[in-house]
This record gives structure tokens, C-alpha cells and sequence, in this order.
């Protein structure tokens, strides 16, 4: 492990832990979220290389179950979120094993079109409140003991379900799974001369990603006790591949920095209106031009270090 | 239901085919010459809508002329120039720069400009969409099909998009203009060999695609309403149009376009919850049992 990595390893740690005494605390869990979220999808682009433009149906359609679940089935939090998960990783192993049948660009009109119909669904179907999205979800109690509405609480259950979430990352990358994925990545045709089901890595991959995704919506939708269509949209879709990106695909730590450098700046351009997304827009271009590698791929490359 | 309510439903279905014919056709041949899924196709349909509106509802007030309006006429021929120039300069001085890197980076370049434009119009105008009052006289009122009663307007844009769309597929396909364009997507290397600036020319096409999205924009302004969201809710389904078709040929652009509007229009009359949605289900058979599209090439 680099010396950077080791940094960013300590610095992660502490921050999540001291966070919630410096920050508002449903700031905080809407941070980790999100880098959650982007981290997710960070294992399919960065180390897979395929571009999903619909991860918001996994992000979203989580939101929406997990709710559902905890709010009219009387789930307690962490059974809720777990069937929120599970419904992402099997939709994320449908519409991996539709979209795996095309390459790059198509790949990535595939997932969108796929997540369109999701959006349709939550906007649709009678359970999700339409355009109002589904309110009221209460976060309950953490087995039976602790009550999840004092906020610092609940902020240290969604430190823990990221850090779960993130070590998950860290092992599938660090695995020889994660290994052939970064080959698939580099050279498909070589991969495959080399006897490996191509397909089936692509999957699993998808999967664990669309679950994970599945993961962060699922917590979103506890901390902020509702789930809305903003999470199914393509634009949510949009926003995860800017993380990445501006944090850096294919680094460990890159998507955490995207997603709170991200989140941040909507925050803080909350009162402008549709600036934000000019804003957004603006970056996405900036970044596709002049900053391909990230804030953390950059950061690599300048230290000279192998990999981040 | 009888086949008058039918034939009813198609027309309208074909209504909205057009609009995906012509915007499926402009992807096409863009993703052909560079490679490039034009994300922001959407945003240059919307872009043409807001010329003819702005051109008709605000340009004279602002220039301290109330009374004047720029015809629809005019904006038929306006909007493409304007909106086919914008896509030139994204062309040249932004896509360009992206050419030796992997093909997603175009398709996120795209993506952020139409978050651009799409943000900067929902800005000044209403998110739920201004109507467009600017149809000519001479095309207001209906029409007589024998089987019912058409708007001429919408009758009127059906037409011309289908005119459009086969002289371009005509242009490209047979004559020695588009012998060389295709040249181009084969072969560039030596397509410049024989001295055509293919830069310039990639530079055209991108702006021809895109003055594609523009008139289409126009035409659909006395439609439906000028929206600043009206490019995003249609190019994901533009995109599963393509998916269906595939992106190989000028003319399965066209007709599975055409043909998509229709089961939509169908569906509507049939089972209505499901017309937002049928397209991508077709999408997902297509995908199961002819991967490469309708139209694709299997490589």
C-alpha cells in the first residue's frame, strides 16, 4: 500500500468519525451516501470500464423499496435496507445481463433506456406517491435498542453501512476478480484469448455495483425519510459519473472526493436554481477536457505513485 | 375498436415518429463520421424551438420593435442555420480535442453541454412550457383523410419531415457528395489522401446533424409547448430508437423511427399506461433476440 493510500485510508477514518461534532450531521450522512453511491459505480467504470448511464434506477428504485418495506411492512432499518439491496442487485443482474449484449457507447444508451422505465414506474405505480414521492418513512430503532431519530445515532449506523460498503469495494478490487476486471478493461480480445468468460465478469461486476448503488439509495432514503423521483432520474444517473470522474475512475479514494466536492457545491448553490445545473454542466465539460484523470488521479500522477 | 379509431391512432402515432425518424437520422450521421453519441441532441431540438419562440414572442420587444415577429417561415430556416452553426463551434473547438481518447468522452462532452443549455433556458423560461403562437394561417385547421378529421398542421410536419429525411438519406446515399462522406467513415486517412479536408468535413456533418435536431425543434414548437425540458424527456427515447435500429444504416435510422411512432400511437389507443414505456420493451426483445438492432451490422 502507497504512502498516499495509507493517508487517504487515515484521513477517511477520522473525518467519518469526528464528522457529525463539525457538520450538520444530515449533511454528513448525505455525503456518505453519495460517496457510497459513487463508489459503487466507480467499480463498474473505473475498474470494469463500462459506462452506465442508468445507476439511478438502482440508487432510486432502493429509495423507493426500502421505504416502502420500512414504511407499510414495518420493517426495522436494517432488514429494510437489505431488501432494498436486494431488489438493486437483481435488477442490477437484469439489466446487466441486456446491456452486457453491447459494447461502449451502446452499452451506455442501453442502461439509460433501461432506467427510463424505472423512472416511469416510481412516477406510475400506485405505492410510490408519483409525483410527490413516497413520505414519511420512519428511520426506527437499530435492533429494537437504539433509536435512530437522534441524528448523531443514525449518523455512525450510515458511517458503518459505508465503510461496509467500501471495504466490500476495496477486497472485489484487490481480488483476482478485480484483477480480470482491469484486464477485460485494457483489452477485451486479450482477456478472452486468455479463457475468460468475459461476459460472466461483466456481470458480477455489474451486479455487485447495482447492489451497492442499491446500498447508499436504500440509507438515503432512511436519513432523509423519503424517497423521490429526483433519485430514479437520469440526471442523478449524470451526476455519479461526474463524481467519478472528477474524483477519478479507477481509484479508490477518488469517487469519495468527487461525491463531496459534488454534493458540496449543490449545497451551497442551492438558492440559485437551475445554476446548479449549469454548474454541473460546466464541470462535466471542464473535467471531460482539461482533467480526465481526477482530483486523486492527478494527485497519484504527481506524487509519482503506481496506483491509487 | 374500429379501424377508423386505428388509422386515427396511426396518424398521431406518425406524428410523433417523425420527430424520432429526424433525430435518430441526425444521431446517425454523426455517430457514423465521428464516433460521437451526440448527448446533447436533445438540448439542439429544444435550442430550435426556443429560436422560433424567441424569434416570434421576444426579439422585437427587445429591440424596441413590439409589433415586429419573426415568421414561422422564417424560424423553419433560421433555426437550423443558428443552432447547425452552435454545432459546428462544439464541434470544432470542443469535440475535436477528444478524438484520440476513448469514445465515452465525447458522449460525457455531450452530456454536460446539454446540462448547460438545458439549465441556462430553465432559467428565464417556465419549466411547464410556453405556447408557441406563431403557426401560420395557412396552416391552421384540419383536414378531411376520408377517415377523419387531421390537424393541416400536424399533417404539414409529417411531410416535410419525411421529405427532409429522404433527401438527406437520398444525398447521402446517391450522390457523389455522399460517396465521399462515407468514404470518409471507411476510410478518413485516405479519403484526405486524395485531398478532401476531412476535418472541414466532419466539422459539416456534425453541423448538418444537429441543423437535423433544430428544424425538428421548430416543427415541434406549434405542438407542443416550448419547454426547456422538451430535448430531455425525448432524446432517451430517441436513444432506444437507435438501440432498436441500430447504427449502421442512414435508412433503418429512418424507418425504424417512423415505425416506433406508430406502435406508440398504437399502444395509446390499445393500452394506454403503456405508451410511455413500449419502446423500451421493444428495446429489451430487440436486445434479446437480434442484439446487433434491426438494422446492425453484426461485427
Amino acid at each position: 500500500m502507497s504512502v498516499m493510500n495509507r493517508v487517504f485510508w487515515i484521513v477517511l477514518i477520522v473525518a467519518g468519525l469526528i464528522a457529525p461534532h463539525f457538520v450538520y450531521p444530515v449533511f454528513a450522512m448525505k455525503l456518505l451516501c453519495f460517496a457510497l453511491f459513487a463508489c459503487a459505480f466507480n467499480l463498474l467504470l473505473g475498474y470494469a470500464g463500462l459506462l452506465s448511464f442508468g445507476h439511478a434506477a438502482f440508487f432510486g428504485g432502493a429509495a423507493y423499496i426500502t421505504g416502502h418495506a420500512v414504511k407499510v411492512w414495518g420493517l426495522s432499518p436494517l432488514p429494510g435496507i437489505l431488501v432494498g439491496t436486494l431488489f438493486a442487485m437483481v435488477l442490477g443482474a437484469i439489466f446487466g445481463s441486456l446491456a452486457i449484449r453491447r459494447q461502449g457507447i451502446y452499452f451506455a444508451m442501453i442502461t439509460l433506456a433501461l432506467a427510463q422505465i424505472i423512472f416511469f414506474l416510481a412516477l406510475k405505480l400506485p405505492f410510490t406517491g408519483g409525483e410527490n414521492g413516497l413520505q414519511g418513512v420512519p428511520r426506527g430503532t437499530l435492533l429494537g435498542v437504539v433509536d435512530l431519530s437522534d441524528p448523531i445515532a443514525m449518523y455512525y449506523v450510515v458511517f458503518a453501512i459505508f465503510m461496509i460498503g467500501f471495504l466490500i469495494i476495496y477486497r472485489t478490487v484487490h481480488s483476482p476478480f478485480g484483477q480480470i476486471l482491469t484486464a477485460i478493461r485494457e483489452n477485451e480480445p486479450r482477456a478472452r484469448s486468455l479463457g475468460y468468460d468475459v461476459e460472466r465478469f461483466k456481470l458480477i461486476a455489474f451486479t455487485i455495483s447495482a447492489a451497492l448503488a442499491g446500498t447508499a439509495g436504500a440509507t438515503k432514503a432512511l436519513v432523509f425519510q423519503f424517497a423521490s423521483l429526483t433519485d430514479v432520474h437520469w440526471q442523478m444517473s449524470g451526476e455519479v459519473v461526474l463524481m467519478t470522474l472528477l474524483g477519478g475512475m479507477g481509484t479508490l479514494f477518488g469517487p469519495v472526493a468527487g461525491a463531496v466536492t459534488i454534493v458540496t457545491l449543490q449545497n451551497e448553490l442551492a438558492g440559485f436554481g437551475s445554476w446548479v445545473q449549469v454548474a454541473i454542466g460546466s464541470i462535466f465539460v471542464v473535467c471531460v477536457l482539461l482533467f480526465r484523470r481526477g482530483f486523486v488521479g492527478e494527485l497519484a500522477r504527481r506524487l509519482g505513485a503506481k496506483s491509487a | 375498436m374500429s379501424l377508423n379509431a386505428i388509422l386515427a391512432q396511426t396518424m398521431l402515432g406518425l406524428s410523433q415518429g417523425v420527430f424520432y425518424a429526424m433525430l435518430s437520422l441526425g444521431l446517425a450521421i454523426i455517430f457514423g463520421l465521428l464516433n460521437v453519441i451526440n448527448f446533447a441532441h436533445g438540448a439542439l431540438y429544444m435550442l430550435g424551438a426556443f429560436v422560433a419562440l424567441i424569434g416570434y414572442s421576444y426579439l422585437g420587444p427587445w429591440l424596441g420593435q413590439p409589433d415586429w415577429h419573426m415568421g414561422f417561415w422564417t424560424a423553419l430556416v433560421v433555426a437550423p442555420l443558428l443552432v447547425g452553426g452552435l454545432g459546428m463551434l462544439i464541434e470544432r473547438f470542443l469535440l475535436r480535442r477528444l478524438y484520440d481518447f476513448d469514445h465515452i468522452y465525447g458522449l460525457l462532452l455531450t452530456f454536460g453541454i446539454a446540462l448547460i443549455l438545458q439549465g441556462l433556458f430553465a432559467n428565464y423560461f417556465n419549466i411547464s412550457g410556453t405556447p408557441y403562437p406563431g403557426q401560420p394561417e395557412s396552416l391552421s385547421g384540419i383536414v378531411n383523410l376520408g377517415f377523419m378529421y387531421f390537424p393541416k398542421y400536424r399533417l404539414f410536419a409529417i411531410l416535410l419531415s419525411i421529405v427532409v429525411c429522404f433527401a438527406t438519406w437520398f444525398v447521402i446515399e446517391r450522390t457523389s457528395l455522399g460517396a465521399v462522406l462515407r468514404a470518409g467513415v471507411e476510410n478518413p486517412k485516405l479519403v484526405e489522401a486524395f485531398g478532401i479536408n476531412v476535418p472541414r468535413m466532419v466539422t459539416l456533418t456534425f453541423g448538418f446533424g444537429v441543423a437535423l435536431a433544430a428544424l425538428a425543434g421548430v416543427l415541434a414548437a406549434p405542438i407542443y409547448s416550448v419547454s426547456p425540458l422538451m430535448g430531455a424527456d425525448l432524446i432517451i427515447t430517441v436513444f432506444a430508437v437507435v438501440v432498436i435500429g441500430g447504427m449502421g444504416s442512414i435508412l433503418g435510422a429512418i424507418v425504424t423511427g417512423l415505425m416506433l411512432g406508430l406502435v406508440q400511437g398504437l399502444t395509446q389507443a390499445l393500452y394506454p399506461p403503456a405508451a410511455n414505456t413500449v419502446i423500451f420493451f421493444i428495446m429489451v426483445v430487440v436486445l434479446l433476440i437480434r442484439p446487433a438492432g434491426l438494422f446492425g451490422k453484426v461485427v
